[in-house]
């Protein structure tokens, strides 16, 4: 039986860690390549950064960063934020990640997914989504460029169609949970995993530990992805895990 | 020296960076007679069989590769890489891998009720004593596949359970494959490779 997933998530900027992370007493606490090294003792079991590098010319950083957190920590990293082309996602995978995320230039571009997925396999192509619930329509809408712009899509429709052009896994975050620490979206991820037969990763909301089994229990996700809880060492990627075992979830 | 062999496929840098890692002295090589003289050999790939088998071909290696393993170099095929030693696959009709351990390669079933591709850590159960193999007994290791291997019991060291048995190290003397990532499988992944270090050094020492 495959394991359930925790991933913490990095923001990074300019070969930077960005967001404070003060988990462990690291010299340098903005390295990418030490708080990767540090989760990985944790036993995370995959890695998301996401690039947040404002400016096109900077953005060979993310490539070099990849680079160095490879030659050191052991296990699937994947790279979001500003992909917008094969030969983007080329320059990751072969900098050392092994999964590439899209979000708003799939949006704009659907065939980037079908182009990276008969390139590099669908195993490498993540459609990153952002979703936010509508009252009036009762469904979640998608939003791009870092859940500033709404557009017309229907986050189910979406994801669907993602995967019909080949995306291997969906990384989905709740705007609506995102920063509330009050758990993950559960309605969100329940019609998901019922509309693809993708891997899903959960995003947003986590609080507290017992966040972690009720996304997985109440919903057939397989990862879960949090950021804060575990840079400010609030939780520990252990802490998780027991209590996932303790509940019967199948945790590495 | 240990010797991946290059041939265009994605994963060689990540195998090549846990060698470094580990300071196992490596090299990525195509050359005939730099890997008929390699102390151990690795075999990684993802992707297609058919492409990865046509690679192979163009670059003159799937005879290299037969001698290899005849001469006893220890190898180890990895992912695609493990899939390729053996003698086919089904789907395909005549394609033929290289034959080095007798065994097929076939699709994870799709009426299981588990996802394909099989992809995360996944938990080994030792099948046969192995000194490469017992380090990832119950152990979780990192899979990414659709396909997997169908050979006889004594080969297969270990096994994970997905709905089908699916062989995660397989042996035939020298020739060694694990369908998961041990590049990608943390501590665990590189103790594995520390013992297939171990077993190049000392099939090295036995033929000196």
């Amino acid at each position: 039986m495959l394991a359930k997933r925790i991933i913490p998530c990095l923001d990074v900027d300019h070969g930077r860690v960005k967001k404070g992370v003060n988990f462990v007493n690291l010299k340098d606490v903005g390295d990418p390549t030490d708080i990767a090294a540090a989760y990985q003792k944790q036993g995370a079991d995959e890695l998301v950064f996401l690039d947040i590098t404002a400016t096109n010319e900077k953005r060979k950083a993310i490539v070099d960063t990849i680079e160095k957190v490879a030659s050191q920590v052991f296990m699937p990293l994947t790279v979001g934020g500003g992909i917008h082309s094969v030969a983007d996602m080329m320059a990751l995978l072969k900098a050392g990640a092994d999964k590439t995320a899209v979000n708003s230039a799939a949006v704009q571009n659907p065939d980037l997914i079908s182009e990276g997925a008969e390139k590099f396999g669908s195993q490498c192509v993540v459609l990153a989504i952002d979703a936010k619930f509508n009252p009036q329509t009762q469904s979640y809408q998608v939003y791009v460029n870092g859940g500033r712009t709404p557009t017309n899509l229907d986050a189910i429709e979406w994801a669907k169609a993602g995967v019909a052009k080949g995306a291997g896994e969906l990384l989905v975050t709740s705007m609506d949970k995102d920063g509330t620490k009050s758990g993950y979206d559960i309605e969100l991820y329940k019609r998901l995993t019922a509309a693809v037969s993708v891997p899903v990763i959960a995003s947003g909301g986590v609080g507290k530990v017992t966040d972690f089994p009720e996304v997985f229990q109440q919903a057939d996700v397989d990862g879960a992805l949090a950021a804060s809880v575990f840079h400010f060492g609030e939780l520990t990627i252990s802490d998780v895990k027991k209590e996932l075992k303790k509940d019967g979830v199948i945790v590495r | 020296m240990i010797i991946i062999i290059d041939y265009d496929t994605g994963n060689t840098r990540n195998l090549k960076k846990a060698l470094d890692f580990l300071g196992v002295e490596n090299r990525l090589s195509a050359d005939r007679d730099e890997i008929l003289a390699a102390d151990g050999v690795i075999l990684p790939g993802v992707g297609a069989f058919k492409k990865a088998m046509d690679a192979l071909e163009d670059r003159n290696l799937v005879d290299v590769l037969r001698e290899v393993a005849k001469q006893g170099t220890p190898m180890l095929g990895i992912c695609l890489g493990m899939q390729l030693l053996l003698i086919g696959r089904l789907e395909f009709g005549d394609t033929k891998g290289l034959s080095l351990i007798s065994g097929e390669v076939v699709a994870i079933p799709s009426d299981l009720g588990v996802k394909v591709p099989h992809m995360g850590w996944d938990q080994n159960n030792l099948k046969q004593p192995d000194p490469i193999a017992e380090v990832f007994d119950k152990q979780y290791s990192y899979f990414v596949h659709s396909f997997y291997v169908k050979t006889a019991p004594e080969r297969i060291l270990a096994s994970v359970d997905y709905g089908v048995e699916i062989p995660s190290i397989v042996r035939q003397e020298n020739v060694i494959g694990m369908q998961f990532h041990p590049e990608k499988s943390g501590d665990v992944g590189l103790a594995g490779l520390t013992k297939f270090k171990e077993m190049v050094s000392n099939a090295d020492y036995s033929r000196n």
